[in-house]
C-alpha cells in the first residue's frame, strides 16, 4: 500500500516495487488467469453446461498454436499480417509525419488541412473499409491502405499539437544563437516535439493491430484475421482463440519496441543517475 | 568579432516606443527610450516590475519589434534575433535533450566550427563556469544555478559581442545569487563584453554594473542614470557600496509607490 510520504516522494504511481517482485506478479497475473480459464473450460466438461467446443481450455488452445507453429502453417499468417502491418503503419507514419510537421508549423498549412481531416476523422475507418475494397480491390493494396488511412488520423493529430506546443522560448534560444529556419526545424522543433511524437507512433501501433484483423476478415487467403473468420466457418474455436492471442502478443511486442526506442530516444527526460 | 575573441559592440537605442494592444486599445509599455551601451560596458536595467525592462531588452533581442524607434549594434540597425547578441534567461531555458558540453557547443556547431575545435571551446567555457566534470549530465540532473551556468556559457562559447541577461539570477536562492554574480563580475573582467543586465535587486545593479538606468513604473521611461564608480572586485560591505545602494533606493522607492497609488 503507499503511504503518504510514498505518494509525496513517488507522485500519485506510488513507489516502484523492486524488480523481481514486480516480475513474480506480472508472471502470477497471467498463471492466475490461465488458472480461472481452465476452470472454467473444466466446470463447463464436468458439469455438462453446455458444448465444450465453445470455450476451449487454455491448454487446447495454446496446443492447437502450437500445431500451426509446428506444420508451419502459423508463421505465414504471422509474416502476412505482419507485413500489412508494417507497411501500412509505416506509410501513414510518413504520411502523418509529412503532413502534420509543415501543418504544425505553418498557419497556411495548418488551415488547408486541418478541415478535412476534421470532417474525415470522427467517420469510424471501419465504416470506410467497404469503399477501399470497393475502389482498391481486395488484394493486398486495400488492406495496407486500409491501415494507412486509418492511423493516419491519431498520428497527424498528435504531429500538429506535439510541434504547437514546442516552448517559443526554446526558438527563441535557438535564434538568438544564431539558428535559422532549417536547423530551428531539426535541431530544435523536432527534438522538442519527440516525446509527443512517440505517444502518436504508439497510439498508431496499437490501431494498426486493432484494424488489420477486421480488413483479414474480407478477402484474404492468409492472415491471423483470416484464421479467426476461418475458425467461425469450420467452427474451430481453439483456433479462432490461438490466432487472437497471437495477434495480442504482436501488439504487445510492437508497444513493447516502441517504448523500448522511446527509452533510448527520450534518456534525457529520465537519465541514469 | 575580435580576433582574440573577446570585447563587445556598442549599442544604441534610438526613440523606441513599445506599444501592446490590450483589451482592443494600444498600451504603451516604453515611451521614448534613448541610450547608448558602450562597448565592454555592462549596463543595469532597474526597475519596479512591470515598468517594461524585459520588454527593452526582448526588443534589443530582436524577439519583438519595437513600435517606433529603432536599435543599432555598432552601425547595423537590428531586425531579429542574431548570434552577435547572446541571450540569457531567467527560466535557463537550455535544450533538454542535449548534454550540458552539447547545449555550450550548439552555436559554434551551427556556424560550422569543425568538432574538434567545438570540443574545446565547450570546454574551455566549462572551465570557466565550473562545470567540467558535469559535461555528460543533462540539464533535468542539474540545481537552478547550474542550469544558469550553462546557460551563460552556453551564451558566451558563441563568442557574441553583446550578452543580454534577463533576470538572470532571479530564481536563484540568496546565497547562489551572490556565488552567480561574483562569476559574473569575474567572466566580465576577462571577457569584455557588452552586456545588458535586466534585474530588480538594487543590490545585485550596484554589485555588476558600471552603468545603471532607472526606470519608471509603466509606461517605462529612463528616470534616472548612474555611474557606479567603485572599480572591480567590489565589497556590498563598504560605504560607498551602501551609500550607492540607498540613493539608488530611495529613487526606484518613488516609482513603486506611484504603483500602489
Amino acid at each position: 500500500m503507499n503511504t503518504v510520504t510514498d505518494l509525496v516522494e513517488w507522485g500519485l504511481h506510488g513507489a516502484p516495487l523492486p524488480r523481481g517482485r514486480a516480475w513474480v506478479l506480472r508472471a502470477g497475473a497471467v498463471v492466475a488467469f490461465l488458472l480461472v480459464w481452465s476452470l472454467a473450460s473444466g466446470l463447463v466438461v464436468l458439469g455438462n453446461l453446455f458444448n465444450p467446443i465453445f470455450l476451449a481450455g487454455p491448454w487446447r488452445v495454446l496446443g492447437k498454436v502450437a500445431e500451426l507453429a509446428a506444420t508451419g502453417q502459423l508463421w505465414g499468417h504471422v509474416a502476412a499480417t505482419l507485413e500489412r502491418v508494417v507497411v501500412g503503419f509505416a506509410t501513414g507514419a510518413l504520411l502523418a509525419l509529412a503532413l502534420g510537421l509543415p501543418a504544425g508549423h505553418f498557419p497556411v498549412v495548418r488551415n488547408l488541412l486541418e478541415p478535412i481531416v476534421e470532417i474525415l476523422r470522427p467517420i469510424p475507418p471501419l465504416a470506410m473499409l467497404p469503399l477501399f475494397i470497393v475502389w482498391v480491390g481486395i488484394g493486398e493494396t486495400s488492406k495496407i491502405a486500409f491501415i494507412t488511412y486509418a492511423t493516419f488520423f491519431p498520428m497527424f493529430l498528435t504531429t500538429v499539437h506535439a510541434v504547437g506546443r514546442v516552448d517559443p522560448l526554446l526558438l527563441r534560444a535557438a535564434a538568438s544563437l544564431g539558428a535559422r529556419r532549417t536547423p530551428l526545424f531539426f535541431r530544435v522543433v523536432l527534438p522538442a516535439a519527440l516525446p509527443e511524437l512517440l505517444t502518436g507512433i504508439r497510439l498508431g501501433v496499437a490501431l494498426s493491430f486493432f484494424v488489420i484483423v477486421i480488413s483479414e476478415f474480407i478477402g484474404a487467403e492468409e492472415g491471423l484475421g483470416y484464421l479467426i473468420n476461418d475458425g467461425r466457418n469450420f467452427f474451430l474455436v481453439d483456433q479462432m482463440l490461438g490466432a487472437a492471442i497471437v495477434l495480442g502478443l504482436l501488439g504487445y511486442a510492437g508497444n513493447a519496441l516502441v517504448v523500448r526506442l522511446g527509452r533510448r530516444w527520450l534518456r534525457w527526460e529520465r537519465p541514469p543517475a | 568579432m575580435s580576433p582574440a575573441g573577446v570585447g563587445g559592440a556598442r549599442v544604441r537605442i534610438e526613440g523606441v516606443h513599445k506599444a501592446f494592444a490590450l483589451d482592443g486599445r494600444s498600451t504603451p509599455a516604453l515611451v521614448d527610450i534613448n541610450l547608448e551601451v558602450q562597448a565592454g560596458e555592462l549596463l543595469c536595467l532597474l526597475g519596479p516590475s512591470g515598468c517594461g525592462k524585459s520588454t527593452l531588452l526582448n526588443i534589443v533581442a530582436g524577439f519583438l519589434p519595437p513600435t517606433r524607434g529603432r536599435v543599432l549594434v555598432d552601425a547595423t540597425p537590428i531586425t531579429g534575433p542574431g548570434p552577435e547578441r547572446g541571450v540569457v534567461f531567467q527560466e535557463y531555458v537550455l535544450f533538454p535533450w542535449l548534454t550540458v558540453a552539447q547545449n555550450v557547443e550548439f552555436g559554434p556547431r551551427l556556424a560550422g566550427v569543425e568538432a574538434a575545435r567545438c570540443r574545446e571551446i565547450a570546454a574551455r567555457y566549462l572551465d570557466m563556469v565550473g562545470l567540467r566534470e558535469h559535461a555528460t549530465k543533462f540539464p533535468v540532473q542539474l540545481s537552478g544555478g547550474m542550469k544558469q551556468r550553462v546557460a551563460i556559457a552556453r551564451a558566451l562559447a558563441n563568442n557574441p559581442s553583446i550578452v543580454l541577461m534577463d533576470e538572470p539570477f532571479g530564481a536563484l536562492d540568496a546565497q547562489t545569487r551572490e556565488v552567480m554574480q561574483e562569476e559574473l563580475s569575474r567572466i566580465q573582467r576577462v571577457e569584455h563584453k557588452t552586456i545588458v543586465f535586466v534585474t530588480h535587486s538594487i543590490r545585485e545593479a550596484v554589485y555588476l554594473a558600471d552603468r545603471l538606468v532607472v526606470l519608471t513604473s509603466a509606461p517605462g521611461r529612463i528616470k534616472e542614470m548612474f555611474t557606479i564608480k567603485l572599480g572591480e572586485a567590489r565589497d556590498r560591505f563598504a560605504p560607498e557600496f551602501t551609500r550607492y545602494e540607498s540613493e539608488i533606493t530611495r529613487v526606484v522607492k518613488e516609482e513603486v509607490a506611484k504603483v500602489r497609488e
